[in-house]
């Protein structure tokens, strides 16, 4: 909304100055986003005086012009007919930007210097006039600012509105609030129109068939009205606030759009048929093209203006071509109306239409300020159209709402705010904004808000006016007293917080993607048909093309973000992500969130080589990470088995493992497919793992139970044997494991050989077992026979050989 | 008796300078040494006249204990130090490397504005990222075809469903499931559909509830300038001006003193000299009806702020799409 300071003044003399005025009004509820003043480029403009006039030397049509500002005297040439020396004229000097965009310059015409320009009117966009310099009154101060010599100055305030105070979208609101502020009132001259009868009722009628989508409809006839350029005054008023003037006509209604706050409309009267306005819901289907001549198609439940028998506006937004003031109007009858805001808002939002107009019905106008603002708007065009009234006013009205009064007690005052505020006080400061307020006793007041006012529906809001009017910053700050008790923090939180500070201490950067993603995400991780990845969230109203529905999986914004980061010759990558993904439910209801972890890999770890060797990553760093992780999370009992090659998707064949604990799938660690890491557009390796956090939550132990640290000394043996290669060398360990021997502490790998002297086929794998007792120290002839016995029961087990 | 002392400085100032083992036993042999100079003097206290030989024969042996111990440790300094060059470290070569990566920056702020009102004796809650229509707007105070829903631009799943345009659903299901007092705050992903230098699609919120009996503006003032005090620093100054959300009645905004120019005004605070940081307001009372509350027994607020926002002022990121570009190099940098 925006509000000149001069307009504002037609009603409130303002006292304070700019910058408090707007301090005051951002801190009463009303934000001004900016104070800028039209005429802000005439600031290097002053008024001269032509003190000599020559001709130029080059050029017969130019005169070079000495112009005097203050003590100093400026050369300008000039090329205009009606420069004459004594004259007081324009001189914008160079760095003035000039209404049709041009910077001026110091310059050089012919040969002669040129140090500013005597401007027209035309060329300051101050008037028509282009046919010569802009002769000013001689009374002005010679080398004033031309924007301060002819009191052009006027800021306007842009204020940014919240949707609860639709009263403030005019300037009679505004100057309200400002009065308020200033402890004065607002003064609005009335309108007398100064009628006897009612001949308007044979001329004309109103018929609301739709009473709760209209409650009010107020109309006037004007004749012999003739349709022309608006005065420079009320032109002025509507550039001021932004509104392009068009004709006297719809500048009227404009102007006392922006006056009142009420919407009007001006129908071309000879262009309704019968005469008359029916006001009726559409036919479901019904076409009607607007003033901005698109046809719209409408719904059952939207309102029209109609003449005797077509419509010829959609009612509350816009008119309709069809009825549109003409040059040639001579007949207008004018509507002031109240409509229901919901339904206003229904077929605004649903066509997709925003007008000044639609804006405030749907917000709420004031249903008493109807008839004013259609008198206010037959009065301009008397003045400025030169037509005649025909006496009387049409006004059907139904049920309009109107201001209860509510019981506002002191104490729920001072309770909700904090405050020590007297009844007086509370009182006074209702009144400042035309609240009417019976008080009784010191305890209660019986308060009726203004018919403006339509936010006000419960004593809370009569509350926050008191607390608004008190400023808020004069409210006390009070410290509550908090009981101490406290809840356990949900085990989500925290261990998704620690889960994070283990994966940055494993030195990866934690990535945070849009929870969007393409829905072709599907096709490019190659994800089988009947995958439930598949059943995507989608937004109806999606941004972009690559923001269609919601992810159901962590990869498409991890590639995504591998991708920038090479693009940008960043190559060493170790990211991960925490966050949901979504899959749509067969039921309507709200889909299934899921909280996944993933990581992703690529590049070497060490780029400069400095005492390690330049080692590109591999699969067993991914998956060092996730079993770093699990263990520092005290998951224990998780196995690694290879991904069956039909369950691979994304990530390589025989390159993948899926995380197994108890049963249950906790995620998957791979290397990503060369398909898919070409289909996101990136030609480096790269390795991935998905961990279902929801799932993983529940299975980290609250806390270990600590266990004895052994006090005899352990002592370890190898074996190598050669099994089948497709034999996970894993199984071995578990296999061990699953024997519970007392006495094995632990088994690992250390390593793993193919190639000659193994014959093809095969593999040798060498692991330790490590022996211990709790109480004793072990003989070596007790390990070696145990170990003989494990080691052969690993060689039963696994169908394997020995080296030879 | 001089020349004793003479042989014991000149003894110590030759070991100083030795550096080799050689050196040292050189040395040794040179001075304690069967023809070595002290032996010899040792040898010769005999024929000193008879009053002064107890003297120079204790003085004799006491230097050639001292010099025997630091012959010893000549040796042990030459064995545990390095000597050669070759066998020197260049410890101004960088160690072996050991990196951490680091949290996302809105992680981060995001965890810390939790962490400042956990002190403040608030529980932390998480909740759905898509919502239902009743939860997201109606349920607070948002009726259907209201203008306020303009203040929101909605990402639609279906007529019902929503993605979440902000964090204050959960002040619904938390006060239906829990009897006040209720301290909450609630850390989470909401989604717009704007995007611009200062907005995208997605960003992170936090909210807050606190609900009792007897709660006042007052106290909401109290709490939010004690989160701004901590957040940012106990002198920033900060101001509450009236402004409207459905869900809160009377609503405020809280701004802060521009951090960057400190309110003389610039470009970060549209020199205004203030900086928007928090959405707040006193529980509208149509919430607790909807919740079955008692409105005349309980009071309470309720608060709301986006962590990008704040996180670019701590930070001085001036662009928030930059949080979501995941730019290691940007990232490593918190």
């Amino acid at each position: 909304m925006k509000v000149s300071l001069s307009w504002l003044e037609a009603f409130v003399p303002v006292e304070l100055e700019l910058n408090e005025l707007t301090e005051a009004l951002t801190m009463a509820g009303l934000e001004v986003e900016a104070a800028t003043d039209r005429y802000d480029y005439l600031s290097s403009v002053f008024v001269g005086r032509v003190a000599g006039v020559k001709t130029h030397p080059n050029a017969d049509r130019l005169n070079i012009c000495d112009v005097e500002l203050r003590e100093k005297t400026f050369q300008v040439v000039c090329g205009a007919p009606n420069v004459t020396e004594g004259m007081l004229a324009p001189l914008a000097l160079p760095g003035t930007q000039l209404p049709d965009g041009n910077t001026l310059s110091r310059g050089t015409i012919r040969g002669e210097v040129s140090e500013g320009m005597l401007c027209s009117e035309a060329e300051l966009d101050l008037g028509p006039d282009a046919s010569g310099i802009m002769p000013l009154d001689e009374d002005l101060t010679i080398g004033d600012n031309l924007a301060r010599a002819l009191k052009l100055a006027d800021p306007v305030l842009e204020i940014d509105l919240t949707p609860n105070r639709p009263d403030c979208l005019s300037i009679i609101g505004t100057a309200r609030e400002v009065a308020a502020i200033q402890g004065q009132k607002i003064s609005v001259e009335p309108v007398h129109l100064g009628e006897s009868d009612r001949q308007i009722d044979r001329r004309t009628s109103i018929t609301v068939d739709a009473p709760e989508d209209c409650p009010r409809y107020t109309a006037r006839l004007i004749e012999n009205i003739t349709v022309a350029p608006s005065p420079l005054w009320l032109q002025n008023r509507l550039i001021s606030v932004g509104l392009r003037p068009i004709n006297n006509i719809v500048d009227i209604t404009n102007f006392v759009l922006m006056e009142y706050g009420q919407p009007l409309h001006a129908f071309d009267f000879d262009h309704l048929s019968e005469n008359r306005i029916v006001v009726r819901r559409a036919d479901a289907g019904e076409k009607f093209t607007t003033l901005d001549s698109k046809e719209r198609l409408l719904s059952d439940d939207m309102l029209l203006i109609c003449d005797g028998e077509k419509p010829v506006g959609l009612a509350g937004i816009m008119g309709g071509l069809n009825s549109e003031i003409e040059n040639s109007t001579t007949r207008v009858l004018i509507e002031s109306a109240y409509f229901n805001p919901a339904s206003i808002r229904k077929t605004a939002k649903t066509l997709g239409l925003n007008t000044d107009a639609s804006h405030r019905f749907e917000r709420g106008i004031d249903p008493e300020t109807t008839p004013l603002a259609l008198d206010r708007a037959a009065q301009l065009m008397l003045e400025l159209g030169g037509g005649t009234l025909v006496s009387g006013v049409i006004d059907v009205m139904g049920k309009i709402p109107r201001p209860a009064t509510m019981a506002l007690t002191v104490e729920e005052t001072n309770r909700l705010l904090g405050t020590d505020l007297e009844c007086n006080e509370i009182k006074r400061l209702l009144e400042s904004i035309e609240f009417q307020v019976e008080s009784t006793c010191d305890e209660t007041l019986d308060v009726t808000a203004p018919s403006f006012r339509v936010d006000i529906a419960r004593t809370v809001d009569l509350i926050e006016e008191v607390a608004r009017l008190t400023g808020y910053n004069n409210i006390p700050r009070t410290y509550p007293l908090v009981a101490a008790e406290t809840r356990k923090p949900a085990k989500d939180l925290t261990e998704r917080d620690r889960i994070k500070r283990i994966m940055t201490g494993f030195g990866y950067t934690e990535a945070v993607n849009y929870a969007f993603m393409d829905e072709r995400a599907g096709d490019l991780l190659n994800l089988a048909e009947n995958d439930n990845r598949r059943l995507f969230v989608k937004i109806l109203n999606p941004l972009t093309e690559d923001q269609t529905v919601m992810r159901t999986s962590l990869m498409p914004g991890l590639l995504k973000a591998m991708h920038r980061n090479i693009s940008r010759q960043v190559k060493r990558i170790e990211l991960f992500e925490v966050g949901k993904v979504f899959i749509q439910k067969t039921d309507q209801g709200l889909p299934e969130e899921t909280e996944m972890l993933g990581g992703i890999l690529s590049g070497s770890a060490s780029p400069l080589p400095w005492k390690v060797k330049e080692s590109p990553f591999d699969f067993y760093d991914m998956k060092g990470v996730v079993e770093g992780l699990l263990n520092a999370l005290n998951i224990n009992a998780t196995t690694y088995t290879v991904l069956p090659d039909d369950q691979c998707r994304y990530t390589r064949t025989g390159h993948t493992a899926q995380i197994i604990h108890n049963d249950a799938t906790l995620g998957i660690v791979g290397e990503l497919s060369p398909d898919v890491l070409k289909a996101y557009d990136l030609k480096e390796s790269a390795w991935t793992f998905e961990l279902n956090l929801t799932l993983l939550y529940s299975l980290i132990p609250d806390f270990s139970q600590g266990g004895i640290i052994p006090k005899f000394p352990a002592t370890s043996r190898d074996a190598t044997i050669i099994i089948d290669r497709a034999v996970e060398a894993g199984n071995i360990l578990d296999y061990v494991q699953s024997m519970g021997e007392a006495l094995v502490e632990n088994i690992a790998i250390f390593d793993v050989f193919i190639g000659a002297p193994i014959s093809e086929g095969k593999k040798s794998v060498s692991f330790r077992i490590t022996y211990r007792s709790l109480t004793e120290t072990l003989e070596d002839e007790v390990v070696n026979k145990r170990h003989k016995e494990i080691t052969l029961k690993v060689i039963q087990q696994f169908d394997a050989g020995l080296p030879e | 008796m001089e020349q004793i002392e003479q042989i014991e400085k000149q003894a110590l100032a030759e070991l100083d300078a030795a550096g080799t083992a050689d050196a040292i036993d050189a040395i040794r042999v040179c001075y304690l040494g069967r023809k070595g100079v002290l032996t010899s003097v040792m040898r010769n206290i005999s024929q000193l006249p008879k009053e002064d030989r107890p003297v120079a024969g204790k003085k004799a042996n006491q230097v050639k204990g001292i010099l025997e111990a630091a012959l010893n440790k000549a040796l042990q300094r030459l064995e545990t130090g390095a000597q050669t060059i070759e066998d020197r470290l260049d410890v101004s070569l960088p160690g072996r490397a050991n990196r951490t990566g680091s949290l996302h920056p809105v992680s981060q702020i995001s965890q810390q504005m939790c962490d400042i009102f956990s002190r403040l004796g608030f529980d932390v809650a998480e909740g759905p990222e898509i919502e239902s229509d009743y939860y997201n707007f109606e349920a607070l105070n948002f009726p259907k075809n209201h203008p306020a829903r303009d203040m929101q631009d909605t990402f639609f799943v279906s007529d019902d469903i929503v993605l979440r345009t902000h964090t204050s659903p959960m002040q619904i299901r938390i006060m239906e499931k829990t009897q006040p007092p209720v301290r909450v705050v609630v850390p989470g992903k909401v989604f717009r559909c704007d995007s611009d230098l200062t907005h995208t699609p997605m960003f992170h919120q936090v909210e807050g509830l606190f609900v009792d009996q007897g709660v006042s503006f007052g106290d909401l003032k109290g709490i939010l300038t004690a989160f701004v005090h901590q957040m940012f620093d106990d002198k920033t100054s900060l101001r509450f001006r009236p402004s409207f959300f459905p869900f809160t009645e009377p609503s405020a905004e809280v701004d802060i003193l521009c951090v960057m120019c400190r309110g003389k005004g610039c470009r970060v605070c549209s020199h205004t000299g203030w900086i928007e940081v928090l959405g707040s307001g006193m529980v509208h009372p149509a919430l607790y009806e909807n919740v079955n509350y008692d409105p005349e027994k309980y009071t309470g607020f309720a608060f709301g702020m986006g962590v990008e926002r704040i996180a670019m002022l701590k930070f001085g990121i001036d662009d928030i799409r930059k949080f979501f570009e995941n730019d290691i190099r940007f990232l490593n940098q918190f």
